[in-house]
């Protein structure tokens, strides 16, 4: 069987998958925010960076080739997947004190996984719209990161297309298929896979807070380098 | 005065709703709604609903491609809208005080007057584009000018002739622009030669692709040749965004017919029956030329069913663009063809794989094509016979800035830039910036280097900057190019080109501290290492280089203490007011 080998470790993959499949399916955790077991490869956080032949490629859209030796878990690696976190936590306003989806949020555990403390980046506080007009959900585009699981989602299995990028280079924010602009105007549903998947707070049910207090939350319980992996993702 | 305006417009709305009304390939949406765009000068709400119903799409499909492009908005700006070129060369022509006149002059008017990126006329500027019409040498005469006739309301299409004229400035040829073709020449010997040895041709030349990656031609083609399919297309790279770039704009002036003819070599070896050009929409006022030649090689047998009479079947079409650097990246343009924001594809698979429609394709600057015609004609070993090793022929350089002489100049690869710059009148040179504004910075020190794929490669841009420049002007006019431009697909270019012109405007106004400095350089290595295009990987290279080459430019231009973006005084001036106001009251 085709091998390739992650820092000291040798792992047996299947033609055709990418380095973090791969890794999952052998336990191996490799930090990620818009990667996904259910969905295409999207390769736009830059969070799951790997080093292969002296260079850094994004483990979600590189295919795993037999022999390959990758570099992972190194002090330059860290700090690169650190510094592209401290940039998502700079570019929008993630408030973890006061943000519903603290202890359950993908992008605070990945920032905890790689020792990630402050953001040192001049934060940019942009104004961004919080959009209460559906009856289950809120969106608020405050905790936005841009990794478009929502949008992969609603279209690949909702079949609904209810989310979408628009605007260019620091402008790119998510928007809904609605004239008026409005989550409430969409066909959005609790049922929606779209619903569940955003990995940070961004996309939150509405009718109830706090239920599960702080401490006792998904990552709180259990690391997210246990969690993820082997398939397994929220 | 108004009606003609009108009337005109009106016919032009007819044409653009009737061209959608016979639409219904959604992959033609950019196409449709840059017509919508001219006929309305923006994009009417019930435009949108027809394209939805002709297309077949949501309204969030069309949405963002709207907000994508910078020369479609749904809000319209004013009966003319003025965009004035911002390269840095624009800049050293004076466009900022041209800002300020068009604004001042034409303040009563329903005009807007924004910046746009490098419109491609550096050697001609300060160059502006009105309602999408090119008009280069913006003096005050012109500024006038332009004036009366917007107060007349006269539509831009009406306005006199020599507003619009261009020169080719074609100061320097080397072997390729000292031959003429005879249209259909090349074809002819492709067809003779067949597939394989038209391909050992190319290689034995040794061309390379002129956009600046420098990848082998015939390895492309066959790369894209090998791969099983059903269709196979060719596609000319003709969106030339890179700022201070502009010899494809001459090429398709004067040799629309080589680059054509390039095209349908690349056809008849790789096996396509169909060639798509992508034409920046700031040369939008070359499309009608450009079709008129394709008509012209229709009539005489060199496009269509039966070219040369031979089993060759090939057409080409063009699309314009509509304002997006990011689409001079080929995965990204071809999104663009296909109707679509211009953001680029996860690669492997290689459009020579898997590109247009997700056929394969062989996507070629401009100029690659143009020297196809030339070296299919005169041979291997003419073409080989100048330049180095590993950079064979000749190029041609667009050339602006601080010289004599701004223009066209066909070198041989190896060339020193102390060679180019006696040629084109470059005296007092500071720097010289090879390749844009994502190439590289050249101090006068440095000016032994090569132009070639060895040393300075280049997508044919050369701008000279002088003495008298601040060389942060010309990195703070680079970082708010790149904020405009990246396309904001991942993290490292999104944030970083955002968290780069902040430090650059700090150390402009003298704010800078050492550890922005440090952040600049962790920032701009990031963004090499990690982006996920061209775009971002390329776009730190001037502020890398400033920071290894010139570390003087910003202790020149900052306190440097760790003080970070802070002018106390500043911070609490309205506070220190208050104060001395609120003690006014009191007393």
């Amino acid at each position: 069987m085709a091998s390739i080998q992650i820092d000291d470790k040798s792992i047996d993959f299947q033609p055709g998958q990418s380095i973090i499949q791969a890794a999952s399916n052998a336990g191996v955790y490799i930090p990620h925010l818009c990667y996904h077991p259910e969905f295409t490869a999207h390769g736009s956080c830059r969070v799951c960076m790997v080093e292969v032949n002296g260079r850094q490629v994004s483990a979600c859209t590189t295919e795993a080739q037999d022999g390959m030796q990758i570099s992972h878990m190194s002090d330059d690696l860290q700090q690169t997947r650190k510094q592209v976190l401290e940039m998502l936590f700079a570019e929008g306003n993630h408030v973890c004190p006061s943000c519903e989806k603290s202890g359950a949020c993908t992008l605070q555990s990945v920032a905890e996984y790689c020792g990630m403390l402050t953001a040192e980046f001049t934060f940019q506080y942009p104004q961004r719209e919080i959009d209460a007009s559906h009856e289950d959900f809120i969106l608020d585009k405050n905790r936005c990161i841009n990794c478009e699981l929502c949008v992969r989602a609603s279209r690949d299995i909702d079949g609904k297309s209810v989310f979408a990028i628009a605007g260019r280079g620091g402008q790119a924010q998510l928007i809904v298929n609605a004239v008026d602009g409005q989550l409430g105007s969409t066909d959005f549903s609790v049922q929606d896979r779209a619903a569940s998947v955003c990995p940070v707070g961004s996309i939150l049910p509405k009718h109830y807070g706090f239920v599960t207090p702080i401490g006792q939350r998904s990552f709180d319980l259990k690391p997210i380098e246990q969690q993820q992996v082997s398939g397994h993702e929220g | 005065m108004g009606k003609p305006d009108d009337i005109q417009q009106s016919e032009k709305q007819t044409e653009a709703i009737r061209f959608i009304q016979h639409t219904s390939d959604h992959s033609l949406l950019l196409q449709c709604l840059i017509k919508i765009q001219e006929a309305y000068l923006h994009i009417p709400a019930d435009t949108v609903e027809l394209l939805q119903q002709q297309l077949g799409l949501s309204y969030a499909d069309i949405n963002v491609v709207v907000e994508f492009y910078s020369f479609l908005s749904f809000e319209k700006s004013g009966d003319y809208q003025i965009l004035i070129s911002n390269n840095i060369t624009d800049q050293f022509l004076g466009n900022q005080t041209l800002f300020k006149k068009l604004n001042s002059r034409l303040a009563d008017v329903n005009v807007s007057i924004e910046y746009t990126s490098c419109t491609g006329l550096c050697d001609q500027g300060p160059a502006i584009l009105v309602n999408g019409w090119a008009i280069n040498r913006v003096d005050d005469e012109r500024i006038e000018h332009i004036a009366e006739l917007i107060e007349q309301r006269l539509p831009v299409d009406q306005w006199p002739s020599h507003f619009f004229e261009k020169e080719d400035n074609i100061l320097r040829r080397d072997i390729q622009l000292s031959v003429e073709c005879q249209p259909g020449a090349a074809i002819k010997t492709a067809i003779q030669q067949g597939r394989e040895q038209s391909l050992e041709t190319l290689e034995a030349a040794g061309l390379k692709g002129r956009g600046g990656a420098g990848f082998s031609t015939a390895s492309k083609w066959r790369f894209c040749a090998q791969t099983e399919a059903g269709q196979r297309y060719v596609v000319c790279n003709a969106d030339e965004g890179e700022p201070g770039t502009f010899k494809d704009r001459v090429l398709l002036n004067q040799y629309a017919h080589d680059v054509f003819e390039g095209m349908t070599v690349c056809a008849a070896v790789i096996g396509a029956t169909r060639g798509l050009v992508y034409l920046r929409g700031e040369y939008r006022y070359l499309l009608p030329q450009l079709q008129q030649v394709l008509q012209q090689r229709r009539d005489d047998g060199l496009l269509g069913a039966h070219i040369l009479g031979e089993d060759l079947a090939f057409d080409i079409d063009i699309h314009l663009g509509a304002g997006a650097y990011i689409c001079g990246e080929e995965s990204a343009l071809i999104e663009s063809l296909e109707g679509k924001r211009g953001i680029p594809r996860i690669r492997p698979p290689f459009p020579v794989v898997s590109g247009y429609l997700g056929q394969p394709t062989v996507v070629n600057n401009v100029e690659s094509f143009w020297s196809v015609s030339r070296i299919m004609l005169l041979g291997a070993d003419w073409f080989a016979g100048v330049g180095t090793d590993a950079s064979k022929g000749t190029r041609l350089l667009s050339i602006s800035g601080d010289c004599r002489d701004p223009g066209i100049y066909e070198f041989p690869f190896g060339v020193t830039v102390t060679e180019i710059l006696a040629a084109c009148g470059g005296e007092q040179t500071q720097a010289i910036q090879m390749a844009g504004a994502a190439g590289t910075t050249v101090l006068a020190r440095d000016f032994e280097r090569r132009m070639c794929h060895e040393d300075l490669a280049t997508g044919g841009s050369f701008m000279v900057i002088g003495r008298q420049r601040n060389l942060l002007d010309m990195l703070a006019n680079f970082s708010n190019f790149f904020t405009h431009e990246s396309c904001g697909f991942c993290t490292p270019c999104r944030v970083g080109t955002q968290l780069i012109d902040d430090i650059i405007c700090c150390f402009k106004q003298g704010q800078g501290s050492t550890s922005e400095l440090q952040q600049l350089n962790d920032i701009a290595k990031l963004m090499q290492q990690n982006s996920f295009c061209g775009l971002g990987s390329s776009a730190p290279t001037a502020f890398l280089n400033a920071l290894q080459q010139s570390p003087e430019l910003f202790s020149a231009h900052g306190p440097l203490d760790d003080n970070p973006q802070f002018d106390l005084t500043a911070a609490v001036a309205e506070y220190e007011q208050l104060v001395a106001t609120l003690s006014g009251d009191l007393r």
